[in-house]
């Protein structure tokens, strides 16, 4: 992964990893949503709109940071898996738990 | 990973035909003619007047004819391997982790030291459980790094070394991973040998022997395991179920990742769904106890609503995430307003009591804020209403009780190995036995802790065939519950053997007789059974020690009951195991510890009993036919399997060789 962009929104913070979610990147990610989680954000947006492949560890930071928004009383949603991503959700299941949504806005609103 | 040609041939290899048809012959005669007897016996040999021991007896020998089937259908199949394929090229990484949790400082750096001088390129880490400075100390001078439980294992299951590996997995990145006992020194070579397998995008798992160094070669405690690291193992190979043993084996960390996942679907959907299925129960009977309390059954009334709501939105196919989350806002909102109207009147009180007051800055201080706190959710009357919190937590996606949402070691047993290989196997994952010793271990030197060591060993097995019994895995093939199913099966022999020990003594000493006919019928079908059974051993076998095996399967017997009495406690009663830690230094104060084998001292002393009786029987005339003489000649036998227990009382350790550093 080359960087997460972050930016605030509107109900929220969307971080948008780019490149490889994978073992090596992985704990960027979980880095990255736990700062803002201090930082008293409650609505976590992961746009993977930008991120061309994630491997199990990659998911597994997921929901490491699912269960993160979770104990403070937030929430992390994802937002526009690519091709392989979204095969790879398919291919564990936890699309039945993670349901991507379709955009930003989307996600943002609950 | 590139496989070249010949890489793909390695990966292919089997035992030679000749072998294997060998083999298969004398399955084929032992298993027929197992068939032939275990038949007859049940159809016209049971002696239905003494039927309290006659039923037992057919009852063990069909126990063991089934043992003798299953361990004939894996080597049916049985893959010696040889050679492996030649390792990758540079660019893999490997986390070498040498799991630890009180064992002696100077034994783990002896394994680190050497996990450091691993010739592939690797990371050593020590995962140290019991967290100790001097282990930290002794690591920092050999520049290895010391993994220690994070902060979110306080307060949560700790799930012994399962969790210390889990824990380590989320600490570190390497693609493979090679899991060391604190005290298995590992070969230079080990990684080199094993890695090749790897080259097969499906393999996860390649698993190589436990051998101990500390170990005469006549092996008075039983501790090396010939015949399980190798022709057992290498047979479960054959049907793709090698299963992993907790040590000197490399795991795939993607497949793991992928397991931990797969499990946390898995266990957050049977949660909610369990949750949803029994919340109106769980409701109703609140209400019952609620007794009419106007606020607890107004709270009882909206929590059903939102329920109602989750339950609507997950049969409309909704996330599981959405879905809970909702529900948990739901929560909130009920706490909220449930702690408002307290709120409301402790306000009007602090505004009275600050009105009276002379110095009101004494209540100052408890602003709004500090109020809201009482609002949330954990702090709000809510969380006494013992259904919603019950609800709240079950209907949630953070595995809220666990330290980590994701674990890919397996949880549901004491020994994590084999629940967690067949949770692989499940996913379509293979395995490899590489039958090569490439690291030496310290086996326990006495005989407490050879003991303890069994138990843990027989309860986690017995653990996972309670918890995930094998023959009920859709995902596993056929050949695979069978194989896994068999190491269960084997940890039963403690019923029978009692079974095995106690028909002599009967017919010998009280002339009860649990077989209609000791006549040729008998003979001509036992022997056979007896004789190709023994050869399909040896042929397995080939050139392997396979006594001392025989002998404890027998003579641990009240381990191997207590086995699975325990774990069936555990997994039905949720009774504790009363399980401990495997230590690997000498108990040294000297005394043998007869106290540890009353049973089989009693049993002994029975046999011998009844051999002195029969004699006397025999010389007065009242013991006539041929079962006496079958019935001594097997008391003898059980003697000569109980024979090792005294060896084992009696041992002192291994003589201390000049190879132990000063």
């Amino acid at each position: 992964m080359t960087s997460i962009d972050v930016r605030e929104a509107d109900g929220g913070v969307v971080l948008a990893p780019a490149g490889r979610l994978t073992v090596v990147t992985a704990p960027q990610l979980r880095g990255a949503v736990a700062e803002r989680i201090t930082a008293g954000d409650k609505i976590i947006v992961v746009d993977l709109s930008g991120t061309d492949f994630v491997d199990s560890s990659g998911l597994g930071a997921l929901v490491s940071c699912l269960k993160s928004a979770r104990q403070a009383g937030g929430d992390l949603r994802i937002v526009a898996p690519t091709e392989q991503v979204s095969m790879v959700l398919r291919m564990t299941n936890l699309d039945r738990i993670l349901q991507p949504r379709a955009s930003i806005d989307d996600a943002l609103r609950g | 990973m590139q496989a070249t040609r010949r890489d793909l041939r390695t990966l292919e290899a089997r035992t030679t035909r000749r072998r294997a048809a060998t083999i298969r012959i004398v399955v084929v005669l032992a298993a027929a003619s197992g068939l032939n007897y275990v038949v007859w016996r049940w159809l016209a040999s049971v002696n239905w007047e003494s039927w309290w021991i006659a039923v037992p007896l057919v009852l063990a020998e069909t126990y063991s004819l089934i043992d003798s089937l299953l361990f004939g259908l894996g080597a049916w199949r049985i893959r010696e391997r040889g050679e492996p394929p030649a390792p990758p090229g540079t660019g893999f990484t490997v986390d070498v982790f040498v799991t630890t949790f009180n064992e002696p400082v100077e034994l783990v750096m002896r394994t680190a030291r050497a996990a450091l001088d691993i010739s592939y390129p690797h990371t050593t880490w020590i995962l140290d459980d019991g967290d100790r400075a001097e282990v930290r100390a002794a690591a920092a001078t050999m520049g290895i790094s010391v993994i220690t439980r994070s902060s979110d294992w306080i307060d949560r299951p700790r799930h012994a070394k399962a969790g210390n590996l889990n824990n380590a997995l989320l600490a570190t990145e390497g693609e493979f991973v090679l899991v060391l006992d604190a005290d298995q020194v590992p070969d230079p070579k080990i990684l080199d040998r094993t890695l090749g397998y790897f080259k097969d995008p499906l393999i996860a798992l390649v698993q190589t022997p436990q051998w101990f160094e500390n170990v005469p070669t006549s092996d008075p405690l039983g501790s090396q395991a010939p015949l399980f690291y190798g022709p057992i193992q290498q047979s479960k190979d054959g049907w793709n179920s090698a299963f992993f043993c907790g040590s000197n084996a490399i795991l795939r960390r993607e497949a793991l990742m992928q397991l931990g996942l797969s499990r946390y679907v898995t266990e957050v959907e049977q949660s909610v769904h369990r949750a949803i299925r029994t919340s109106r129960r769980l409701i109703a009977r609140a209400r019952e106890e609620a007794k009419g309390d106007r606020r607890v059954t107004l709270a009882l009334r909206q929590a059903s609503l939102i329920v109602e709501d989750a339950r609507a939105e997950l049969a409309r196919g909704d996330g599981i995430s959405d879905v809970t989350y909702r529900f948990q806002r739901g929560i909130d909102a009920i706490s909220t307003q449930y702690a408002d109207s307290d709120l409301a009147i402790m306000r009007d009180n602090l505004r009275e009591l600050a009105a009276m007051s002379t110095d009101a800055d004494a209540f100052a201080g408890i602003d709004d804020a500090a109020l809201e706190l009482l609002a949330r959710r954990d702090t709000s009357p809510v969380a006494a209403i013992e259904a919603i919190s019950l609800l709240a937590a079950a209907l949630d996606v953070d595995r809220g009780g666990e330290a980590q949402a994701i674990m890919p070691m397996a949880t549901i047993s004491v020994t994590e190995d084999m629940a967690t290989s067949m949770r692989l196997h499940g996913l379509g994952w293979r395995s490899v036995y590489h039958g090569e010793i490439l690291a030496s271990g310290l086996a326990p030197e006495d005989l407490e802790t050879m003991l303890g060591q069994r138990l843990r060993w027989a309860q986690g097995t017995m653990q996972v065939f309670f918890r995930e019994n094998p023959l009920l895995q859709r995902r596993l093939t056929i050949g695979q519950r069978l194989m896994y199913f068999g190491t269960m099966w084997s940890y039963f022999s403690g019923f029978p053997a009692l079974v095995y020990v106690t028909a002599p003594v009967l017919c010998l000493s009280f002339g009860v007789i649990p077989v209609t006919a000791y006549s040729v019928d008998f003979f001509a079908r036992f022997i056979p059974f007896l004789v190709l059974n023994q050869v399909l051993f040896w042929v397995v076998a080939a050139g392997r020690p396979t006594w001392r095996g025989a002998q404890y399967s027998l003579a641990l017997f009240p381990v191997w009951i207590e086995s699975v009495t325990s774990a069936f406690r555990n997994v039905f009663l949720g009774h504790p195991l009363g399980f401990r830690v495997t230590s690997k230094t000498k108990v040294e104060n000297g005394r043998p510890r007869w106290d540890l084998v009353k049973p089989q001292l009693f049993i002994m002393g029975a046999l011998v009993i009844a051999l002195v009786v029969v004699g006397i029987r025999i010389a007065v005339g009242q013991a006539e036919g041929i079962a006496p003489y079958v019935n001594i000649i097997w008391t003898i036998y059980d003697l000569a399997v109980f024979s090792i227990i005294i060896r084992a009382v009696l041992y002192r350790g291994p003589a201390v060789t000049t190879k132990e550093t000063p």
